[in-house]
């Protein structure tokens, strides 16, 4: 057991080697595709948050990666891109406090009752802007310009050139892996950690366990937002479907076949997710359907089984210790 | 507004309501009783709503649809539950959701494989497609009113069969006792396949008598659903009771959320927001009542 | 010289047309073990449930040192330096026995809201969780899952757990349930100790165990304080012979 952890860093460090020599070796629409992978990845592990640590499972996470990507298209003019800087931690402040209301109203509810309730509320936003004519209706939003970088004059990086916009988002994925393996053995995560496995226990301990779910709920939404963002940033349009509950149950997926609950489980679910939508959607026809417009039956197939046959997630098969 | 447009509002609310409650109590029915979350409970109301189009086609009319429709949806529940649903009885509510969301890709791209994505409209049974005169001017459909009709009348048989027979006993002990009604020589694996069953018939035949009236498109199953959470998050879970005051209650409030107009200031909160309503109710329930109007703690 | 630490007035709580708890006063000292002894169905559980804060009263006020604290949640209460066990072990299964005292010891900073303090490098926590484990006579099984424990070291786990949090009222609900004989003396002998600087209300159906070390005894029939007194008053009172002890006690 010893040479395990050792094993999964000596893998992982090789990961980020193969990943930040990728632009560098492949042409455009892999290092376009690695980077929406690596987005993805950063929303699994929001979610993760609340439903591998916190036992929290959301439906309705969607809600907080959409409005994240609202703010910034209302905060994108039609001929520049709106500042980096500013727009990113005002996309990111947006989507905690939506998760500070609705977690406020949904934490007071537990198992079922908050699934529901989550799904709900994420749907009445959904509603919101397809139905009125805010934001678009169910068109939505282009953003014509991605965010421009310019802080004070100097240009770190050019988020139109895709290979910046992919490093931008490795470093901020990277940086959020650190902040959250950090957050698993702090303080807060260890009662985090208790109020998953016994919250009654950690009343009784003394712990005020509303308000440590609340904080997870409010951080798991932030950590949403910032994948939003990029999100939006990268396809240059947002709409309604951003919030839909079909993207909070791919997220869900990413995370069980990831691996509940481990630090990185939930990025490997998003890649393995995503691989296998581009390698159905290129299925040929088999008799006589055409499986590559049909592909989410296949994944719907594969969604069962790994339910059935795989509660634990990839990661947990190769070795990644749980908390 | 005068007296004969809230009289049909009225009635479009209670006939919106009682389909509803039609749709939840099978929901409610399945967690309360199997502890199992159906997320594909709408998909089985698309289902419903498919199959009376094409049956109807073949068989000529909704009559003969409506009866070979409910046998299908009967067996197709018992399948499902024989061959899926049966294994999450030991799993926790996350492998649940999953596997009920990979459900609905299936029943949704399978629709879409063997029906086709177009609308489509049901021709209202000639029997039914009179209408009732209220005013001069207003008249109101009398195959709404059937809707309302059949679903208090099964709300009505519901009610018998969980609360006076044996069978519906079994039901609710069943909920509180595995166990102990397994101990009983009750065979339990057969109760949880007939609830299944019946949550399922329930939603397609909602969707089956639906279907005049709010026509068959793909997305039929999505908006219901989460209609059907609402309901249950208000009336609690496991509660028939409150399945039918939750969706009565969102039937008035959604239906003239729709038709009253409300200002505040200069802004036109309704009917522009009225989409909305339904999930504010649930709100105000949530910071009220957590467990819902009639809800044991979940 | 001991003072009353917790004192409760005309308690009640009833569950539907049931009382499980009916006007029920007692006091507890600090220095003292308080038994609450009865039949099955007494209310012994209810009574603890109320004044760990698990379960709202109905009716009846509870005072904490002169305070009154009815009402209270339950981490308010564990904060005031109220702990519990519980009867039906409640621990947390999938972690280390010493990541269970460790948990309960840092119930006790002043917040835990702190997203970079690594939890395992907190000295004074970790000291207190170790010194816990150590009274409990857990020392050498820290690192055993706790699910993976005997059912008499899961007991002591819970005690251990509730000593972490540095209380000075315990609140023991059927400590020895389910041990050995063995077992059981190793756990009287701690309780006997730990009466020594706490005050302590024990539920308890081993008679020895409470004859053993109880100061005060209160006797609970339907919910109701059939009696309360010393252990000879109580061993010697007729009506409490003819509810519950048996003559052959006597």
């Amino acid at each position: 057991m010893i040479t395990r952890p050792r094993t999964v860093t000596l893998v992982a460090l090789l990961l980020l080697i193969a990943l930040v020599l990728l632009p560098l070796l492949a042409e455009k629409f892999t290092v376009q595709f690695a980077t929406r992978i690596l987005i993805m990845a950063l929303f699994a592990m929001s979610l993760n948050l609340l439903v591998g640590s916190g036992g929290l499972v959301s439906l309705g996470h969607a809600a907080f990666f959409g409005i994240a990507g609202y703010c910034l298209a209302l905060l994108s003019p039609p001929d520049h891109g709106a500042n980096f800087w500013t727009s990113l931690p005002l996309s990111m402040m947006a989507a905690g406090a939506l998760a500070l209301v609705i977690g406020a109203l949904v934490l007071r509810t537990s198992g079922i009752y908050f699934i529901m309730a989550t799904l709900a509320f994420a749907q009445m936003l959904y509603f919101l802007l397809h139905d009125t004519g805010i934001a678009g209706g169910s068109d939505g939003i282009y953003i014509y310009v991605r965010p421009d970088a310019n802080l004070f004059g100097w240009h770190p990086f050019d988020l139109e050139k895709f290979r910046d916009f992919y490093f931008v988002v490795l470093s901020v994925f990277v940086l959020v892996l650190i902040f959250l393996g950090a957050l698993r053995a702090s303080l807060f995560g260890r009662v985090i950690a208790g109020i998953r496995v016994n919250e009654r226990r950690m009343r009784s301990l003394g712990f005020a366990t509303l308000r440590y779910k609340l904080v997870c709920f409010v951080l798991a939404g932030i950590l949403a937002g910032l994948a939003g963002y990029f999100s939006a940033a990268q396809f240059g349009v947002v709409n309604p479907d951003m919030l839909g509950w079909h993207l909070s149950g791919a997220a869900l997926m990413m995370v069980i076949l990831g691996g509940m609950g481990t630090l990185a489980g939930p990025a490997l679910g998003a890649a393995v997710m995503l691989l296998l939508e581009l390698g159905l959607q290129s299925l040929p026809a088999a008799g006589g359907i055409d499986l590559g417009k049909h592909w989410q039956l296949p994944m719907g197939i594969v969604i069962v089984l790994v339910a059935l046959y795989l509660p634990a997630g990839i990661a947990r098969r190769f070795g990644e210790a749980d908390e | 507004m005068d007296l004969s447009t809230f009289l049909i509002q009225l009635l479009n609310a209670m006939q919106y309501g009682l389909l509803l409650f039609l749709l939840a109590a099978g929901l409610t029915l399945i967690f309360g009783i199997m502890g199992i979350i159906n997320l594909a409970h709408g998909s089985f109301y698309m289902v419903g709503a498919y199959l009376a189009w094409s049956l109807s086609m073949q068989l000529g009319s909704l009559w003969l649809a409506i009866p070979a429709g409910i046998v299908l949806s009967v067996l197709l529940g018992i399948a499902l539950e024989w061959l899926l649903i049966r294994r999450l009885y030991r799993l926790g509510h996350l492998q649940q959701v999953l596997l009920t969301y990979g459900l609905i890709l299936i029943v949704e791209e399978l629709r879409s494989i063997i029906w086709g994505d177009e609308v489509h409209g049901v021709p209202v049974p000639q029997l039914l497609s009179a209408s009732i005169p209220l005013t001069d001017t207003l008249s109101y459909p009398v195959y709404r009113v059937w809707i309302s009709a059949v679903c208090l009348l099964l709300a009505l048989l519901l009610y018998v069969l969980i609360q006076r027979t044996r069978l519906g006993m079994t039901i609710r002990a069943g909920a509180s006792n595995r166990e102990m009604v397994q101990s009983l020589g009750i065979d339990i694996d057969l109760l949880y396949r007939f609830v299944f069953a019946l949550g399922v018939a329930l939603a397609a035949f909602a969707g089956m008598i639906a279907a005049p009236v709010s026509s068959v498109f793909p997305g039929m199953g999505n908006h219901v659903l989460i209609l059907c959470f609402v309901v249950v998050v208000i009336g609690g879970i496991g509660s028939v009771k409150g399945a039918l005051i939750g969706a009565l209650l969102i039937g008035l409030v959604d239906t003239f959320g729709k038709v009253i107009e409300f200002k505040v200031g200069n802004f036109q909160l309704l009917p522009q927001l009225s989409g909305m309503s339904v999930y504010l109710l649930m709100a105000a329930v949530l910071l009220w009542r957590p467990a819902g109007l009639f809800g044991r703690n979940a | 010289m001991s003072e009353i630490i917790l004192r409760t007035h005309a308690l009640s709580r009833h569950f539907g047309g049931l009382a499980a708890l009916a006007d029920v006063s007692l006091a507890c000292e600090t220095r003292q073990v308080h038994a609450v002894i009865g039949p099955n169905g007494a209310g012994k559980s209810t009574l603890i449930n109320v004044l760990s804060g698990d379960l709202p009263p109905n009716a009846g006020e509870v005072q904490f040192h002169g305070r009154d604290i009815t009402g209270f949640s339950a981490d308010q209460i564990s904060q005031l330096g109220i702990a519990r066990s519980y009867q039906k072990t409640n621990l947390f299964p999938s972690f280390t026995v010493f990541e269970n005292c460790r948990l309960a010891a840092q119930s006790r900073l002043p917040s835990s809201m702190h997203f970079f303090r690594p939890a395992a490098a907190q000295a004074d926590v970790n000291a207190r969780a170790r010194d816990a484990l150590s009274q409990a006579g857990l020392a050498g099984r820290s690192d055993i899952v706790a699910s993976e424990l005997s059912h008499g070291e899961q007991r002591q786990v819970e005690i251990a757990m509730a000593l972490a949090t540095r209380p000075c009222l315990l609140l023991l609900d059927e400590p020895l349930a389910g041990m050995g004989t063995e077992e059981s003396m190793r756990i009287v002998s701690l309780l006997r100790e730990l009466a020594r600087d706490h005050a302590i209300l024990l539920v308890e159906h081993d008679m020895d165990a409470v004859f053993a070390i109880a100061h005060t005894l209160t006797v609970m029939v339907n919910g109701r304080v059939l009696a309360s007194g010393t252990p000879e008053q109580i061993r010697s009172s007729r009506a409490v012979q003819e509810a519950y002890l048996g003559v052959a006690n006597a």
